[in-house]
Order: structure tokens, then sequence, then C-alpha cells
């Protein structure tokens, strides 16, 4: 089974910061792949790296088979790469299901189409709404996105990369300023799409973490420790040493 | 048909007056007040174009007196050369030299656009302004063309149909095309293309990550807004007949900011609104004192510090979101 992300070699830094160092990682197809680490660690520069936001200094990322490490980020959401942000990065000014829409949109062909209202197109519409009733925001399409508290930013965050039906989804800490329960609504959320893409989770939240991930990568100071199943990271001496025991 | 909202009234009640009111003066003996409607509704057109860069895609672009000149001097450079050169009648008539206007100003917001949306924020602000400056200085060394003097349009563009000569068909044109604009304006935002402008002036890093070239929908909506400013040029030379480099002055351009802001971007009646005022207000201090300058602009500044929507918002009593 060849893998879905192929990450070889891969180093970053910023001025004496090795943010990310020496990074390999391997994530098999429909795999929920987390990555646990301390702050500063190195997860969203990894995430910006593999979107394609940010270069990396040297090394090598491949997306099925493809190396896409020179490719422009809009043209890796073509490919099949989705990512959602730890900081909710939406469209404020736009209504909830106006962003949905265009998450949408981005996969609908080119947008080079001057004259038929784009909130006229019922095909868009409908996907955008059952895609908020999945996530619980039927109710507030039409408010503005502004007016919707962070917990719902969260949920909307999930509904746009959901909206690609990208083959890799990246998710940055989805339950980041998440209460308990918004929180296990969210675990819900997640084991219901968990399966049918693959899913690179970047979560503080251990609990979600264990309850969630087929496998887990430990990174430390932009290098990644230990890669195992749920249990051989619990089990693994110097994770614990390294992360988990001074949590 | 859907239903009419406040702004939609509004925008139908000063649109008509604007259709009526200047005919009548001018049937009343008033002239002058057609000439300054002609006028307004010009400079309309230009800010209706550059609202659509700057109120929809959110792009400070300083320079759109450059678009609005060249258009001008596509009118008069061939005139010119119709006149001294013999050129054909062809070199005066509208049906080339509007297509010219808008020809010119596209491949010049291409050329530029390439180059300026590539920066951010206040680069983008002073490279828009350098590249009209650029234009300006260029129009002043050409002796050929008057160079700072300006060159007088011995002939008005020829139309089929249309006299150009008669105030009142060159301010019926003006106002068509005015209604055209802000209609066509109004269906690109609110087409796909028009949403992912919207959505890149919210938010660009997500609307790349989302799949958008973002870059190349900037740039076709900036040769569109060109293009258009170009027009409203062509009709501006027809109006004045006469051009200089400082139609493409850096305070046009700012005029032409100020507006799309006191009228209230990203609405449909807005940049219509700004020009309007902008005019009446000007005329109205201009006569009361040559200092006119200053309580405009402090009048401006606090429209644009105060006021959220501009006026637009102020008469409809809410913020700038268009309806
Ligand atoms: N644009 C940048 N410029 C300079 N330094 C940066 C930049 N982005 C990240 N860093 C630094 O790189 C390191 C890794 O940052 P990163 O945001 O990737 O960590 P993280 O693991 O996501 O942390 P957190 O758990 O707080 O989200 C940090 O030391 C950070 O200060
Ligand atoms: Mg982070």
């Amino acid at each position: 089974m060849t893998a879905v992300l192929e990450i070889s070699g891969l180093n970053k830094s910023f001025g004496g910061i090795k943010a990310t160092d020496d990074l390999n990682l391997s994530v098999t197809p429909h795999e929920l792949h987390a990555i646990i680490g301390p702050n500063g660690a190195g997860k969203t520069t990894l995430i910006s790296q593999l979107s394609g936001t940010q270069q990396p200094d040297t090394g090598t990322i491949r997306f099925q088979g493809q190396d896409i490490t020179q490719i422009a980020p809009h043209k890796r959401a073509h490919l099949g790469i989705a990512r959602s942000y730890q900081i909710t990065s939406l469209i404020m000014q736009m209504s909830v299901i106006d962003n949905i829409a265009l998450a949408l949109q981005a996969h609908d062909g080119h947008s080079f189409r001057f004259i038929r209202p784009a909130r006229g197109i019922k095909s868009l519409r409908d996907r955008a709404m059952s895609l908020l009733d999945r996530v619980g925001l039927a109710d507030k399409a039409d408010l503005s996105t502004a007016a919707l508290s962070h917990g719902e930013h969260r949920h909307m965050e999930i509904a746009i990369a959901l909206a690609s039906e990208a083959e890799l989804m990246l998710l940055d800490e989805p339950m980041a300023g998440l209460g308990l329960e918004a929180s296990a609504q969210m675990v819900d959320l997640l084991l219901g799409i968990k399966g049918k893409h693959t899913i690179l989770l970047i979560e503080h939240d251990m609990d979600a973490v264990f309850a969630l991930a087929d496998r887990i990568s430990v990174l430390v100071y932009g290098h990644i420790i230990a890669t195992g199943t749920p249990d051989e990271i619990r089990s693994n001496e110097a994770v614990q040493h390294a992360y988990l025991g001074e949590e | 048909m859907q239903k009419l909202t406040r702004r939609g009234w509004l925008t139908v009640i000063v649109m008509a007056l604007l259709a009526v009111l200047p005919p009548v003066f001018y049937l009343t003996g008033n002239a002058f007040y057609l000439d300054l409607a002609t006028r307004l509704t010009i400079l309309a057109i230009a800010a209706v174009s550059l609202n659509l860069i700057l109120g929809y895609g959110g792009l400070i672009s300083f320079g759109h007196a450059a678009f609005v000149g060249l258009g001008a001097y596509a009118v008069g450079i061939p005139a010119y050369h119709w006149l001294y050169y013999s050129w054909g009648d062809w070199a005066v008539n509208g049906l080339v030299q509007f297509p010219l206007a808008i020809i010119v100003s596209a491949v010049f917001a291409l050329l530029t656009g390439i180059v300026c949306l590539r920066t951010r924020g206040v680069y983008f602000i002073m490279i828009t302004m350098a590249f009209a400056q650029m234009v300006y200085y260029l129009i002043v060394s050409i002796e050929e063309y008057g160079g700072d003097d300006g060159l007088v349009i011995d002939t008005r563009s020829e139309l089929p149909l249309i006299n150009l000569d008669d105030p009142l068909q060159l301010f019926g044109l003006s106002y068509v095309s005015l209604l055209v604009a802000m209609l066509l304006v109004r269906m690109i935002v609110n087409s796909r293309f028009g949403m992912v402008l919207q959505g890149a002036k919210g938010n660009e890093e997500r609307m790349i990550s989302l799949g958008f070239n973002v870059y190349a929908y900037r740039l076709t909506a900036y040769v569109i807004s060109g293009a258009m400013a170009g027009y409203a040029g062509a009709l501006l030379g027809n109006f004045t007949t006469f051009i200089s480099p400082e139609m493409m002055d850096w305070s046009r351009s700012g005029e032409l900011m100020f507006m799309v802001i006191l009228g209230g971007v990203a609405t449909t009646l807005g940049p219509v609104l700004g020009a309007v005022s902008f005019i009446v207000i000007e005329e109205i201090l201009s006569t009361i004192t040559i200092y006119w300058h200053l309580p405009f602009g402090l009048m401006l500044i606090g429209v644009v510090l105060f006021v959220r929507g501009g006026l637009a918002g102020l008469l409809t009593g809410r913020g700038g979101k268009d309806d």
C-alpha cells in the first residue's frame, strides 16, 4: 500500500529556531494520524508546509506518490489536500452559508463566471446546507459569520474541510478553545468522518487523541521522536519523559 | 422580481432624479447644471469601476486616474492626427475611439496589475500610484501632444444616431453608460467571480487554501475595472474637449477614492452618491471661499471616520453591507 503522505528529511528554520528538524513521516490511506507535541514543537509549521503556505528549507513532501514540495498552495487544494486552522480563519464579513458555499465552489470548476448570481446556484446552496446540518449549524446559515461563537466557528472550520471532500485533511487543533461539551461533539464529528478520509490531526486534548487516532506521532522541537499506536505511545518511555509526563 | 429594499428604493430615486433634473434645468435655461451633471455622471462611472476593486476587492488602488486619462487620450490623439496629419475619418469615429480607450486602459491595467498585485498593503498603494505617475510624466514629456499644456480635442467622437456636440445627448449617453456600469458591477460582484473577489478581501490565505488562485482573479478584476475607467475617460475627453496630463495626477486618483469612500464602499449606489456629493459640495464651497479645500478635506475625513458605510449607510440608516 503506497502512503498518501510521505514526508522525508523536512527542515525549516526561523532565524535560529529549528521549527522542523529532519522530519520523516509516512501516513497511510484512510488512517487518522494524530500529531502531538508541546507548545512551539512545530506542529502548525508542519501543516503550513504541507498545505503550501510555507516553504521548507530542505526535504520533500510526496502526496499520493507525487512530489508536491514546489507546488503552489491553491493547486495542492485541487490535488486533494484541505486544511483547517488552529486560529479560526473564516471570511467574517460573509454569511455562514456563503463561507461553506465558497469552499464548495472552489471544487466546482473555475470561477471565471460573471453572470449568474452565485447565491442562486441551487446545487452549491443545497450541499452547503447539508454540510451545515452535519455540523449542527443549519439554523445559523444566514447569520453573519462574525456573529457566531468561537465553538461555532470551529465547527465551520470542519464543515469547510469536509466541503472539499479532500483525500487528505490537515486539522490543526480543531478543539482549540472548546469547552468540555463542545469538545465531545467535535470528537463525535471526527469519529463520523474517520475512515472516509486520511486525516492528519493535531491536538492537545489527550483524551480526544487516544479516542480517535489509529496512530500517533510525537513531535518535540520539530523532530518526531516516536510513532506508534495509541498503546505503544502511552507506554513509550521517551515520550513519557519528553511530553506526557509533564502534562 | 424581488421586492426592493430600502437601499433599492434609494437607488431608484437617486437615479431617477439624476435622469430628470439635469435636462429640466437645461431646458429651462440653466445649461450650467447640465454640464455639472454630465461631469459628475462621468466621474461616477470611474468611481463605480474603482469600487469593484477598492470596495469589493479590498485593493486600495491609488492610480485609477491613469486609466481615465489614457481613455481620454485614446480619443484626443487620433482626433489630433485626423486634423493635422489627415488620418482618415475612422480616427474620429467613436466606434473606433471608445473601443481603443477600453483596450488601451485594459492593457495598461494588465501590465501594471501583473506587478502591483504581487505586493500588499502600503506597497500596493505606492506602486499603483507610481505607475500612474509614470504615465503622467510620459505624457508630459511628449511635446507633440502638448506636453504639460495638454491638447484641445477639435472634434468629438462621431457616433451613429447620437450627436455628442449636443449637450443633452452627451449627458444621455453618459447617464445610460453609468446605469450599465452599475448593473455590470452589480452582476459581477454577485457572480461566482464576485464571491471569490470578496472572499479574498475578507481572508486571502483562506481563499488560497480553499484552492482559489486569488492572484488571477484579482488581476482579472483589475483589468475589468481599468477598462471601465478607460471608457469613462473617453466620455470625459468628449465632455471637456481638452486633455492634459493633469487628468492623471495622483490628486485625481485621490478624488476618485474619496468619492467611493464618501458614498460607501461595496454598495451599488455608493460611488454615485459620492460623486454627486463631491461635485456639488466642491461647487458650493468654491463659490463661498477660495480656501475651500480645507473644510472639504475635514468633511471627508469626518465621513470616513465617523459614518460606517459612507453616505449610502447614513441615508438608509445601516452599515456598509449591500442589499
Ligand atoms: N512565521 C514565523 N516566524 C518566526 N518564528 C516562527 C514562525 N512561525 C512559527 N515560528 C516559531 O516556530 C516554532 C514552532 O511554531 P509552531 O506554531 O509550528 O508550533 P506549534 O507546535 O503549532 O505550537 P502550538 O501548540 O502553540 O500551536 C515556535 O518556536 C514559533 O515561535
Ligand atoms: Mg500550532
